[in-house]
Formats: C-alpha cells, sequence, structure tokens
C-alpha cells in the first residue's frame, strides 16, 4: 500500500509525517504537491501540520482552494483513506469532509504540549488496533483547536459514534481541566459518517519513536496500515 | 546639501564624514550618506568591539567557519556541519514587541538557511523587568507571542532558552535569538559575489518603507521620544520566509547560484556591498527593477529600507532562467536587478541616473575603529561589600518564596507557546538543563544552551564572564555532551561611556579566558550596544550559546531522578558563598558581594567526571546547581522526575545553613546513580580529582535537608511544584 503526504505551501510537519510513515513504518510514502492534480495511485491521503498559506486568515481556509484539494475530495467521495492532523484536521473542516469549525484554543495561546486523548470509537479504520477506551499520550501543538459544533450536531456526532478521540486526563477522565483548547465535548478527533475520512488535532508523527517520549502514536498509522493492506 | 544637522541625524560624527568624503574624493549623495551611516553604525561596524573582540578564541580543529561570515560553521563528522549563531533584536523589541521579537526570529533563520543549511532549532534568552508591572508584562506577552508567531509558522523548533527578571530591563528588555542548522559539509554556502557578468537577483518580499535605519536605531540610546521609533520596527511574514527557505534550499541544492546573501540589517546596501567586498568585486544594479510595495520611493529608501523576507543571489549566468523556476514553484519573485562587475564598485542607478557609486572597500572595510576610553565604574568599589543577612529561623518559607521568584519559576507558560517539537528531534523538552536534539540516521546527538547572569557580571565583569562560559558547559554535561563551540551576544551599555567600556574589556577577557581553558572556539555573535534608555545602562550582560556534541544520544540524562532509593551525590564542592545570589535578591533585596569565585581547572575536571559517568552509563540523573543553590537544584530534580520522587539528604559542611543551602558555588553538579554503580562512580571521581559526595537518596514525596544532624528542610513536593508552577501564570492572570 502506499501514503501520499500533501505539501502545501507553509506545511511544516509534512516531512516529519513522511519520516515516521517511510523510515520508522517502513510505508511506501511520497510527497503530493498541491499544485498538481495527480494523487500518484496512493491507498491513503495524509493532510499534515503545519501553517498552510500562512493560516492568516482561518486555519485551512486558502488549503480549501488548493487544485490537490479537487482531487482530496473526489478520492474521499469514492471511499478513499484520508487523515488529517492539526491543520489538516482544519483544513478537512473547512472543504466540509468533516463537520464543525475551529475556533482559537480558549487560552487565545499557543499550545505545545504532551496531551492525553481516549479512544472513543476503537471500530475505525484508523483506531481499530487500540483497545477501547485506551489512553494515547500525543503532542499537540495549534493556535486553533477548540472544536466547535452545535448542540444539535454534537448530538448526532455522538449517537454516530463519530467521535474518535477526546482529551481526558492521564487517568482517562474526560474533565474540562483536561480540556486544554476548549474544545465542545472534549473532541480531540473525529471521523465522517462513512469512516474513511478522519481528522484529529494532536501530533501521532510526533509520538512514534521511544527516544522522544512516546510511542503511543503509532498505533493509528498502524491501524491504517493492517486495514488497507487487508483490503 | 549636506550639512551638519543632517549628519548628526545620520549618527555620524564630523570626522567620520570627512573620512567619507576623503575616501570617495567628494561630498556623498544623500543616498550614498545614507549607506555609509548604516554600514558605519555600531550595529553593523562592530567600531567600538572590533579591537576587543580579537581577544577571543576562534579557532579549533572543528571550525570550518570563524567569525566573519552569516553564522559560524563546525564540523560534527559524518559529512556533517552544524552553522548557528545568536543575534540581539533588544531595541525593535521595546518598540513594538510582537514584531520586534517575530523579525529577531526571522533574522537569525535567514543568517542560518542563507549558508546553506536548514534551520533544525531555535533557542531565545530573553530579559524583562518586574513582572509587577503592567507594562513589562505586556512587553513579555508581546515578545513571547512574537517568537512563537514567526517560529511555529516557520516549524523550527523553538527547543530551549532562559528568562530572567531585573529591574534594570524595565526600558530595555533583551531579546536575543540563537539558531543552528544542519548542513552537509559539502553544501556550504558564502556570500559571495563571483564571476564577471553573473546577475545579480533579488528573491523574496517586495520593498517597502519599514525599517528604514533599524540598524542605526539600535546604534543610538533612547530617549523619551522612543515610542514615536515604531515605524523604523519592520513587520514580518513567517509565511513568506518560510517559501524563502524551502526555495533558497532548492536552489543551492541544485548548485544553481554562486552565493548568497540575507538582505537583514541596512537590506539591500549591505548585501550588495559585503558580497561584493568578499568577493573583490563590484555589483551594479538598477533600483528601477527592485520590487517594491510602495510608491514614489527614493533611491535612498529603496537602499535603506530592512524590508524582511528578502535574499540577494548571484546566479551562475546559465542557470539564471532555472533559479527563476524554482522561485516561480514557490509563488516568488526571482528579479535579475543587476550584475557582477569588474573594480570594485557599487554602482546604483535610478530612472537613469547615478545615486551611488562608491567604492565597496569603503563602505565595508574602512569604517573608522575605536578604542574607546575605558574606566573602572565607581559602584564596584563597594559592591563586593555587603553584611550578611541574619540566619534564617525557617528555611521553608525562603525555599517557598525562592522557588516561586520568576527568574527560577517554571517557564512553562512561555514554552508551551512556543512548538517546541516540530522536525521531531527534541529528545528533551524545554526547562532541562540544555536541550537535546538527535540526528536522523546518527547515533550522535547535539545539545545546545543560552545562559548569562548579567548580575554576577555586574558584581565582578571578569568573573561573571567566566561563568557564563563555565555555566554553559556544564549544562552541556548534565545532559551528556561535550561542547565544541560558543557563540555569544553581548548587551551592553553606551560604549562611549568609560564604564561601560571597561565592563565590556573585562567580560572579553573573562569570557576568552574560559573559553580557551575548554578549549572551544567562538565562531562568531553580535555585539548589542546602547542598551541604555534615559541615560541608564543596563547590567552588562554577555549571553553565551554553546554548542555540544553527545556520541550517542541514547545514553543521555535528564534532570529528573528516576526512582527512589537511588543514591545521590554531589559532584564538587559546597562553599560559604552568598554573594550575587538569588537568594540575597529575592528574599533580601540585596544585590551585593563577590560572585561565586571560579577555578576552571577544577571546573573542568568535574565536566569530565559527569561526561565519562554517563557514557558509561553510571548516572541516572544530572543537575547543575545554579540559581537558588542545592536547594532549588534538588527540588527541581524532584518536579522533572515522573512519580515527583523526593529526597532525603545529609549535610555536614562546616558552614552557614543558608549559603549551604541557596547559595550558588559553582562547578557543582547533583546526580542520582543506582546503589550498584556508586562504587564506580566514586572510583573514576577519585581518579579525575573529583570531590564526589554521597549527600543522601531519593526518597518518597517530601524534600528533607539536614545540616548537622539538624532538620533545615522539610517540605512535601508537591507543595513546592505548585508553587514553582503556579508563579508565573498567575501573574499573568491579574488584570
Amino acid at each position: 500500500m502506499r501514503f501520499g503526504v500533501v505539501v502545501f505551501p507553509g506545511s511544516n510537519c509534512d516531512s516529519d509525517t513522511f519520516f515516521v510513515l517511510k523510515e520508522v513504518l517502513g510505508q511506501d510514502t511520497t510527497f503530493l504537491w498541491h499544485k498538481d492534480h495527480d494523487l500518484k495511485n496512493v491507498d491513503c491521503i495524509v493532510l499534515p501540520g503545519g501553517f498552510s498559506y500562512g493560516d492568516y486568515l482561518r486555519s485551512g481556509a486558502i488549503a480549501k482552494f488548493s487544485p490537490l484539494m479537487q482531487e482530496v475530495g473526489e478520492f474521499a467521495a469514492k471511499g478513499g483513506t484520508v487523515l488529517g492532523i492539526c491543520n489538516g484536521f482544519q483544513v478537512l473542516l473547512e472543504l466540509g469532509l468533516l463537520p464543525g469549525a475551529m475556533l482559537r484554543n480558549t487560552n487565545l495561546k499557543f499550545l505545545c504540549e504532551f496531551v492525553h486523548v481516549r479512544v472513543e470509537n476503537a471500530q475505525t479504520r484508523f483506531s481499530h488496533k487500540a483497545k477501547p477506551g485506551q489512553v494515547l499520550r500525543i503532542p499537540i501543538a495549534h493556535f486553533d483547536g477548540n472544536y466547535f459544533a452545535s448542540s444539535e450536531l454534537l448530538r448526532k456526532l455522538e449517537k454516530s459514534n463519530q467521535v474518535v478521540f477526546r482529551y481526558v486526563d492521564e487517568n482517562g477522565e474526560a474533565t474540562a481541566e483536561a480540556n486544554v483548547n476548549g474544545s465542545a465535548a472534549n473532541i480531540a478527533g473525529l471521523i465522517n459518517k462513512e469512516g474513511n475520512v478522519m481528522g484529529l488535532m494532536p501530533h501521532p508523527e510526533r509520538a512514534s519513536e521511544a527516544l522522544l517520549g512516546s510511542t503511543d502514536g503509532r498505533v493509528i498509522f498502524k491501524s491504517i496500515i493492517e486495514k488497507l493492506e487487508h483490503d | 546639501m549636506i550639512d551638519r544637522k543632517t549628519i548628526a541625524d545620520h549618527n555620524l560624527t564630523l570626522e567620520e564624514y570627512g573620512r567619507i568624503v576623503e575616501l570617495i574624493g567628494r561630498e556623498p549623495t544623500m543616498t550614498e550618506l545614507g549607506i555609509f551611516s548604516l554600514m558605519w553604525s555600531e550595529h553593523c561596524s562592530y567600531k567600538s568591539s572590533k579591537v576587543y573582540l580579537k581577544k577571543l578564541p576562534t579557532a579549533g580543529k572543528n571550525v570550518i567557519q570563524g567569525p566573519g561570515e552569516n553564522a559560524g560553521i563546525l564540523d560534527i563528522g559524518a559529512g556533517l556541519a552544524v552553522v548557528f549563531k545568536i543575534e540581539s533584536h533588544n531595541h525593535p523589541s521595546y518598540i513594538e514587541p510582537f514584531q520586534g521579537a517575530a523579525t529577531g526570529i526571522g533574522g537569525i533563520l535567514r543568517d542560518i538557511f542563507t549558508m546553506g543549511a536548514r534551520p533544525i532549532a531555535l533557542l531565545d534568552s530573553l530579559r524583562f523587568g518586574p513582572l509587577q508591572t503592567p507594562k513589562n508584562r505586556a512587553i513579555m506577552d508581546g515578545v513571547v507571542a512574537g517568537i512563537s508567531s514567526y517560529g511555529n509558522s516557520m516549524g523550527i523548533p523553538t527547543v530551549g532558552g532562559e528568562i530572567y527578571f531585573h529591574c534594570c530591563y524595565s526600558k530595555n528588555p533583551l531579546v536575543n535569538v540563537f539558531a543552528l542548522g544542519l548542513v552537509g559539509k559539502d553544501k556550504i554556502f558564502y556570500a559571495k559575489a563571483e564571476g564577471v557578468g553573473n546577475p545579480v537577483l533579488y528573491v523574496g518580499s517586495k520593498t517597502g518603507r519599514d525599517g528604514i535605519h533599524g540598524a542605526t536605531m539600535a546604534s543610538a540610546e533612547f530617549g523619551k521620544e522612543t515610542e514615536q521609533k515604531r515605524p523604523n520596527v519592520q513587520v514580518g511574514d513567517p509565511f513568506k520566509e518560510k517559501l524563502l527557505l524551502e526555495a533558497c534550499l532548492e536552489v543551492m541544492e541544485k548548485g544553481l547560484i554562486v552565493g548568497i546573501q540575507d538582505m537583514g540589517a541596512a537590506g539591500l546596501t549591505c548585501s550588495t556591498s559585503e558580497m561584493a567586498a568578499k568577493s573583490g568585486t563590484g555589483i551594479s544594479i538598477n533600483l528601477d527593477l527592485v520590487p517594491q510595495r510602495e510608491e514614489g520611493m527614493t533611491p535612498y529608501e529603496i537602499m535603506l529600507s530592512e524590508s524582511q523576507e528578502r535574499m540577494l543571489l548571484v546566479a551562475k549566468k546559465e542557470n539564471l532562467a532555472e533559479v527563476q523556476r524554482v522561485f516561480a514553484k514557490w509563488d516568488l519573485d526571482a528579479v535579475s536587478i543587476g550584475e557582477v562587475t569588474e573594480g570594485g564598485r557599487l554602482r546604483v542607478n535610478f530612472r537613469g541616473e547615478t545615486a551611488v557609486d562608491v567604492p565597496v572597500d569603503a563602505i565595508v572595510n574602512l569604517c573608522p575603529v575605536y578604542r574607546r576610553p575605558s574606566r573602572k565604574p565607581a559602584y564596584l568599589k563597594t559592591a563586593e561589600k555587603f553584611n550578611p543577612p541574619p540566619l534564617p529561623s525557617d528555611c521553608n518559607d525562603i525555599l517557598l518564596r525562592l522557588i516561586a521568584s520568576p527568574t527560577i519559576a517554571d517557564k512553562e507558560w512561555v514554552y508551551r507557546q512556543y512548538d517546541h517539537q516540530v522536525q521531531i528531534n527534541s529528545v528533551l523538552l524545554p526547562g532541562a538543563d540544555a536541550a537535546l536534539l538527535r540526528i536522523k540516521g546518527q547515533k550522535k546527538g547535539l545539545a545546545m544552551t543560552l545562559d548569562g547572569n548579567s548580575l554576577y557580571v555586574y558584581l565582578s565583569p571578569r568573573v561573571g564572564g567566566m561563568i557564563a562560559v563555565a555555566e554553559a558547559c556544564r549544562n552541556l554535561a548534565c545532559v551528556g555532551a561535550r561542547p565544541i563551540g560558543v557563540t555569544n551576544c553581548l548587551n551592553f551599555g553606551n560604549p562611549e561611556k568609560p564604564e561601560v567600556m571597561w565592563q565590556f574589556k573585562e567580560v572579553i577577557e573573562g569570557m576568552a579566558e574560559a573559553c580557551r581553558s575548554f578549549s572551544i572556539p567562538v565562531t562568531g555573535g553580535n555585539v548589542s550596544f546602547y542598551n541604555d534608555t534615559e541615560g541608564i545602562s543596563i547590567y552588562p550582560t554577555p549571553v553565551l550559546g554553546v554548542v555540544g556534541l553527545i556520541d550517542d544520544i541514547s545514553r543521555a540524562v535528564s534532570p529528573g531522578f528516576k526512582q527512589a532509593g537511588d543514591v545521590i551525590v554531589l559532584l564538587g564542592e559546597n562553599k560559604e558563598e552568598l554573594g550575587g545570589s538569588e537568594y540575597l535578591k529575592a528574599i533580601f533585596d540585596l544585590e551585593k558581594g563577590p560572585p561565586p569565585q571560579i577555578d576552571l581547572e577544577t571546573e573542568k575536571r568535574v565536566h569530565e567526571l559527569c561526561l565519562g559517568a554517563v557514557s558509561r552509563g553510571l548516572i541516572r540523573s544530572a543537575h547543575d546547581i545554579s540559581e537558588g543553590g542545592l536547594a532549588v537544584a534538588l527540588a527541581e530534580c524532584s518536579f522533572w522526575s515522573r512519580a515527583k520522587t523526593g529526597s532525603i539528604v545529609d549535610l555536614d559542611d562546616d558552614i552557614r545553613p543558608d549559603a549551604l543551602v541557596f547559595g550558588e558555588s559553582q562547578s557543582r553538579i547533583v546526580v542520582s546513580v543506582r546503589k550498584s554503580d556508586l562504587s564506580a562512580l566514586l572510583k573514576m571521581a577519585g581518579q579525575k580529582g573529583v570531590q564526589a559526595k554521597v549527600i543522601g537518596k531519593t526518597s518518597g514525596g517530601k524534600i528533607m535537608i539536614r545540616h548537622a544532624g539538624r532538620e533545615i528542610i522539610r517540605l512535601p513536593v508537591k507543595s513546592l511544584y505548585e508553587a514553582w508552577k503556579k508563579s508565573i501564570p498567575q501573574t499573568f492572570s491579574v488584570p
């Protein structure tokens, strides 16, 4: 199987994601340039973290107009696997591939730190290798990670099990204190109804090597790899 | 017409002006006067510091590039080199904290990637006035947000640094930024303008009127009208710089260019004249071709603009189209604005007329050099004398207050705003003794740290200068890395004051001696004079940036205790030294006394022992004893421990108990070891001639210190941790 990591101008976790997929996990991985229309026959598209187009407007708002995003939209519509990390999640929201929107963190500051997230749905192609309720220690790094959804949308998301990760404390409790950026219902990661597009704010590529303090992020990549290799 | 007032407005003396006329053989045009004013400013010419900077050792077997280029370069083996430098952005950061600090980051990053290296780390050393004052909080808030905004967007992790607070920085905060990049040894680029007829390309952002006279501003004292200088501060665009970074590295990687120089201070003026001067060539440019974002700009304004995110390249003639194709891919302008010429002159045309025609040598190399008068400051006569305070009745209370003093308290409020993990190399989180990065595909790792205790320097410039070097190297030793090179940022007051010049001279002497002793070359740096507001100088503040290597990164050590039951060993010796301590300052508001003494030989032996023990895997944690002394160091070892493991310590030194636990004697490291490794460590200490003494063990959730059997400190780690953690955020939550 083959991963494609999208490069927007201003992406800055593209190389990190590429490194983890290719060098740490040994996967066939290629970069996808935002101005192209060629998806290079990849099986999974990763929209990486960073500041696409500088994010001077709303995060991800300009990236959605990139030529490549047309193909990404079609790829997703056909059931292709798309993972958005941090800025990638923001782009997916702007594209409408995931519902809701991002606000500034409630403390109005950029936040970079290890957080704990709980696996709320361990039956997706992005999380099936995790145990339900498993607590993962993965870093975040964002200014706009305060997930917003109307109460009606939240009800729908919960009902259809679309919340994949929630901010929790180290004991796995979804407390207000653990909700670092103020997200609605402590939501850290979300999947679409069809189950092929996921976005999350934490950076699994930063938690994939023991030397860097955590390998908890690997479970996400490994879930994708196993699922797509079986298909 | 150039009159006395015009000359004075350009910060030039009449003698300097006379020299300009003599060098070019006529009166300069206004644009030429502007050019000389910038390039002969203190900031660009180092005219007051040059004679002293020569005393710093710059040679070493790993040195690929010493002072004089955009940044220093050291060979780190395996075909790789590190490019690093520190710069100040003090003046702009006071006037406009956010943009001042942000463009400081932009500038230092360009210094690194202009040499072909991809920046992999940022660190910053900051100094602010006390946080009780709303204005000081606003400055700190703005500076931190500015660094965060620029560094995060560029995708360069801010992995460490240091912050001190003192009233001398209230109207003159210091923002010193350090960057380090990695480059293949055969892929290094220099600021060369070689090959007559080669095109000179302008790349990056368009030129506006921002930042005109920035370098001149940084070369004068601030007065009450400082606020009006806001238009002199540039505005940063990190997104543009990220594109510039990728495009520049791509044309360099493809071997398409001859030389490259960033347009930082003094913009187009500095880049054209320096590139030509270094290659013994000239440059001719046509300003009509320079991309401009404002209408009606004069040649004076275009040449002096400090608009950000711009670079000047000299390409091989035949590669011009390919270079432009790469920049177009990254949506950037790359415009040929002139060419390399023979004859060593800078010629600038504007609307068909010659605006500048002067020898580059005169601009770059013939600025007068000053050996300014120096005089030992009067305050030093009494600074070392002080009456020690009465012995404290309750050391617990003092420790709680000390740990919450902003200089010592937790800086997470700051570093969580910095992306410190992007590029996935960060092995130790900010706040450790030194930042530690892995190098992908290599066993070895890189460590770096910034240090500079200005109170020590104020009390004894020479000793303070030595300590700055020694402590930085000690920090590296604590994580297991050996120092390989130094960059420094020397922040001082007005050099025209003999007292300031004396401090400067002494600090250089102290630093030079320490660098020679540790055999580490100084590969460059920055001097920031005129840190005075309304006639008051800051404390002399040298900031040392030291880079180190660890052979096996998997052996690296952090400050945190690993588990209860380990043995705590003190490397080095406790002495009765209270002078210059944070204890005297924070508790008694006393900035007096001789700073701690330092013996460089002893210091070196302590480092050797620590390094040897780390590489043999004998120690489980190591932490330098600095501000706040042994008690604070022990507390920090607990804070860094996952389980917040405490310690029980017994001391029997025959010295005042407050000096024992809060004194800042140098050359001390507190380490924890497994019981089974203790004898090997002590044996090693004996062989290396270092005093190493078992002082206690890691244990439970309390910190307990006994002196000669009498308990002097007993506190739960949790209460100390809370005091340490809350101090700075609480200050900022005050409306």
